[in-house]
């Protein structure tokens, strides 16, 4: 009894600290990590109900269901992954061809140097400049007034 | 007797939480990832305290090993693109 | 900013495992009602294992270990609609590969002991199955590109043997007049061990082909690795 509640209550802290770090943190593969931590306090949960004792012999059907929520978290776990990797691979290849058109554009005119600090510099679109990405070779009347005006 | 068992039980939850909490808490990816591989070994062991053999060797085998495999290859990657995009991110320009 | 809402969604969450705890508290105080554990161990005998989680698994709630199969097929047929499978790991050294070359087959043997001694003690077809997705990521990471997994029809065999021979028992069972995956008296524990022997071998190479990551037998990918993408650039 008072060990059931032990664990099923460390098992609650789990779920709850899980589903916060699932909602505060951004990276996915903290979230990933967040919701497996959350499917392992509820699985503690139902592991905890299902324990009787020393001496009585647990229920078998709760564990059942945890062998069946452990291998589904992982298959669902490896699809997110190979997910991941794909939308990874399709902003790359867009960031390449866009850092080409790019370069090949600013080949006829003088390519303006990039600050160091800049990791990634094909994210946004060419057109949509940042006061960042402004270093004293890009003041020049068509920077300054685009043709275009947005935003 | 009971106390000692008590003692037991509230040291391996203590465990248990602490590792959830590193794992959570760590930026980095790889140091996230074999801090939850831990986690989950721990778990397996906390389940075979509860008298869930098949379930701790489960979680052991399947959680932590195949989930933890596949998210090392993951925050592999993610390093190498890091590294990628700081390394020769004035050579693209 | 964000760290207020980070400290403001703590103090919800800790509120609502408040909660949780209370509900569980209140459960626990509750005098237990009639459980499923006595019924499932009264009937133990004829369920033809002895292990009761093997029981529930592969006899009392069979149908739901045979979705759980589709569901780790689905995931696979998931990964594999997007795109090929990266490139794989440089080859290892003579050290890891003579470790390799004994923890490989150690792993199968220890999976075939898992999966026999799954009918009366723990194991049973999932912690096998996981042994042989072990060994072959072990394979993988050595710089085996397939993992030790066959061509990719054989593969696609492989994967579907579990649900498939699940389904074909149940679908025989049925027709023969005894119930979807009701096992006649007397013969199911030849049943289950056909059943976790087909599944033990679909899970293993379900696992080590979602390790691998992607469609088998089209080459590699362009982009996969770190490691490709230094040597194209």
């Amino acid at each position: 009894m008072s060990a059931q509640f032990l664990y099923g209550g460390a098992g609650i802290l789990l779920f709850a600290l899980g589903l916060w770090s699932l909602l505060v943190h951004e990276a996915l593969l903290r979230k990933l990590i967040a919701i497996n931590i959350a499917g392992g306090g509820v699985f503690h949960v139902f592991i905890a109900i299902a324990y009787r004792g020393d001496t009585a012999p647990p229920d078998p059907v709760p564990h059942a269901l945890v062998l069946t929520g452990i291998v589904v978290a992982v298959s669902a776990t490896a699809l997110v992954l190979a997910l991941h990797r794909r939308l990874e691979q399709a902003e790359e290849s867009a960031a390449d061809a866009e850092g080409r058109s790019e370069s090949a554009s600013a080949s006829s005119a003088a390519p303006p140097p990039r600050t160091p600090t800049e990791r990634t510099p094909t994210e946004r679109t060419p057109t949509e400049l940042t006061p960042a990405d402004l270093t004293p070779a890009d003041l020049t009347p068509e920077t300054l007034h685009p043709e275009t005006p947005h935003g | 007797m009971p106390t000692l068992l008590l003692l037991f039980d509230l040291v391996l939850l203590a465990t248990l939480i602490v590792l959830a909490l590193a794992t959570v808490l760590s930026p980095e990816p790889r140091r996230a990832v074999m801090l939850f591989i831990a986690f989950g070994l721990w778990l397996a062991l906390v389940w075979a305290r509860l008298r869930a053999p098949d379930i701790a060797l489960a979680e052991a085998a399947i959680g932590a090993g195949m989930g933890g495999a596949l998210m090392l290859a993951a925050a592999r990657r993610a390093a190498h693109r890091d590294e990628a995009a700081g390394g020769d991110g004035d050579k693209r320009a | 900013m964000k760290r207020d809402l980070a400290l403001l969604l703590g103090i919800l969450l800790a509120l609502l495992a408040a909660l949780l705890l209370w509900a569980l508290h209140a459960t626990l105080a509750l005098e237990p009602g009639p459980r499923l554990a006595e019924l499932a161990s009264a009937r133990l005998e004829e369920t033809g294992v002895s292990n009761p989680v093997t029981a529930v698994l592969l006899n009392y709630r069979a149908y739901d270990t045979l979705l759980e199969l589709a569901v780790l097929l689905a995931a696979l047929l998931g990964i594999w609609s997007l795109g090929p499978a990266p490139a794989g790991y440089q080859r290892s050294g003579p050290a890891l590969a003579a470790l390799v070359d004994w923890i490989v087959p150690l792993a199968i043997l220890a999976g075939g002991y898992l999966l026999w001694v799954g009918g009366h003690a723990p194991g049973g077809a999932f912690q096998a199955g996981a042994l042989l997705g072990a060994a072959g990521v072990i394979l993988r990471l050595s710089g085996e590109p397939s993992a030790g997994l066959p061509g990719e029809p054989a593969q696609r065999w492989l994967v579907v043997l579990g649900a498939g021979v699940f389904a074909v028992v149940g679908g025989g069972l049925l027709a023969s007049g005894f119930g979807f995956l009701t096992y006649p008296p007397g013969q199911a524990k030849w049943l289950i061990l056909l059943i976790e022997s087909a599944a033990t071998v679909a899970i293993g190479v379900t696992l080590t082909a979602a390790y691998v990551g992607g469609r088998p037998g089209s080459g590699t990918a362009h982009n996969g690795t770190g490691q490709s993408r230094t040597v194209q650039r």
